[in-house]
């Protein structure tokens, strides 16, 4: 159970010394977020930059998003954004040498929501020393909060804790979860179209589209967004209910062979949507098809960019 | 519902499906009238937005068609698009597309005979679907309202 601020400690120096070495000219990584139950990201130019970085059981977003196009950067990384800094040189966003990833094995994050739920008097401060509990302080109470109970559904079944391809690891290595069996969405077979229809329907209905989780993506580097394309317009700009679902399977599309289910996308959602179910189902089969999961070599070719000439495809006759 | 006559928005490849409607069209070859057809260089032209924007817009079906696998006229356009429909058809099937309402299909420029059969049938699995009114948009149904 390694102490945070000894995980911030390793982070810190490896961040000062990369800088000093001239091999980063900048350091992507958290520092404490302005309210609790956040971290932020943060970039270090300098050593006292340096002192503000930190880990904690809230670094859930993925820095990964920050690389495409920069220079000589390294990169504070849990499996999962290690996986999409592996995909971002894969896919040709950044050179394998201008990066360097300080890996940092993970024991999964939390998701505020389950917080929320458990504690729901307001909260003004979190106090957290390791990575397996922290302490919710409010007006006259204090709750200590396991957090195996509150982790995200991605870090629960999480089987790459350990960035294994980063340069350096800031803590000892942790041993990867059961991977997800999908079974809900095996269960969607035996639904009828209405249903699965109405499912989804319902699981998207509050969406604003706002496209925070579009933002928050690492996968999503394009310039300029099909969302936002007007000549011509894909998506009409008012919540449409169609134009609604018609932005989460193609975005799901967009992201399908390369998602790490880093759940960045379901963090920033002001609304909670799990954005991710179309996500899954497409790493479903993907992962049937063609027996491929992103981020796991440096030389791996995306299952989108190549085929095989007897790829079977039944439902084409 | 006997009397309900599908719109059916259908991709064609230029070098093949759309040779194949042209060559049933000569031959005399009688199909069903009910194809709005969109001409592609190649499958791979095919982005899967186009499907949904036809689907938003009120069609009732979406048939995609293609050169046999080897024989793109771009080598390996339908290698590519045959594993983008993989992901796209099961995609759309999850989230509750009725199987019959997408078809995709391999035909080559001299089945006309081909062609003429799966016309008949992608009508006749369209029509048994009913109207497309789970996925057009608010608007198109509020003038299905008005003029009802
Ligand atoms: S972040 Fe949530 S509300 Fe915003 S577009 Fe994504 S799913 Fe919709
Ligand atoms: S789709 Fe969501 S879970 Fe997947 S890489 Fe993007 S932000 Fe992460
Ligand atoms: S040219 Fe017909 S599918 Fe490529």
């Amino acid at each position: 159970m390694p102490a945070l601020e000894d995980v911030a400690k390793k982070i810190r120096e490896s961040a000062k010394r990369l800088l000093a070495e001239g091999r980063a000219e900048v350091v992507v990584g958290y520092r404490r977020g302005t309210i609790p139950l956040t971290t932020a990201p943060f970039f270090a130019r300098t050593a006292e930059e340096c002192d503000q970085l930190v880990w904690s059981n809230f670094a859930r977003i993925n820095l990964a998003n920050y690389l495409p196009g920069r220079k000589k950067v390294a990169l504070v990384a849990k499996g999962c954004d290690a996986r999409s800094a592996v995909g971002q040189v894969v896919e040709n966003q950044i050179p394998r040498d201008e990066l360097y990833v300080i890996g940092v094995p993970c024991t999964g994050m939390v998701d505020n929501a389950l917080v929320a739920a458990k504690e729901p008097r307001p909260i003004r401060e979190v106090v957290e020393t390791t990575d397996d509990s922290f302490t919710l302080k409010g007006e006259g109470y204090s709750v200590e909060v396991r957090k195996e109970e509150v982790l995200r559904r991605n870090c629960r079944t999480c089987a790459h804790r350990t960035p294994k391809l980063a340069d350096e690891l800031a803590a000892p290595e942790v041993p990867g979860a059961t991977p997800d069996d999908f079974a809900d969405i095996k269960a969607l077979a035996s639904k009828t179209p209405a249903e699965r229809l109405a499912h989804f329907k319902d699981l998207i209905k509050d969406c604003l589209r706002c496209y925070a989780c579009r933002n928050a993506c690492p996968l999503c580097y394009c310039p300029i967004c099909f969302v936002d394309e007007t000549r011509p317009q894909w998506l009409g700009k008012s919540n449409d209910p169609m134009d609604t679902l018609t932005f989460h399977l193609l975005r799901g599309l967009h992201c399908s062979g390369r998602c790490t289910s880093c759940g960045a996308c379901e963090t920033v959602c002001p609304v909670n949507i799990k954005v991710r179910e179309f996500n899954r189902i497409l790493e479903l089969t993907v992962q049937k098809e063609w027996q491929y999961e992103p981020g796991l070599s440096w030389d791996q070719k995306p299952p989108l960019t190549m085929f095989q000439t007897d790829d079977a495809a039944e439902f084409i006759k | 519902m006997s009397d309900f006559e599908p719109k059916i928005v259908a991709f064609f490849c230029n070098w093949c499906t759309y040779g194949a409607a042209d060559l049933a069209g000569v031959s005399r070859l009688e199909y069903p009238p009910n194809f709005r057809v969109v001409r592609l260089p190649c499958t791979g032209r095919l982005n899967p937005k186009f499907i949904m924007e036809a689907f938003k817009r009120g069609a009732d079906g979406v048939w995609v068609s293609g050169c046999h696998p080897g024989d793109c006229h771009y080598i390996a356009g339908n290698y590519h698009a045959r594993r983008k429909f993989i992901l796209l058809h099961q995609l759309l099937e999850s989230i509750g597309v009725e199987p019959d309402r997408l078809r995709f299909s391999w035909i080559s420029s001299a089945e006309a005979n081909k062609f003429q059969a799966i016309a008949r049938d992608v009508v006749e699995h369209v029509k048994a679907c009913g109207p497309n009114l789970a996925f057009r948009k608010e608007e198109l149904k509020l003038g299905l309202a008005e003029v009802a």
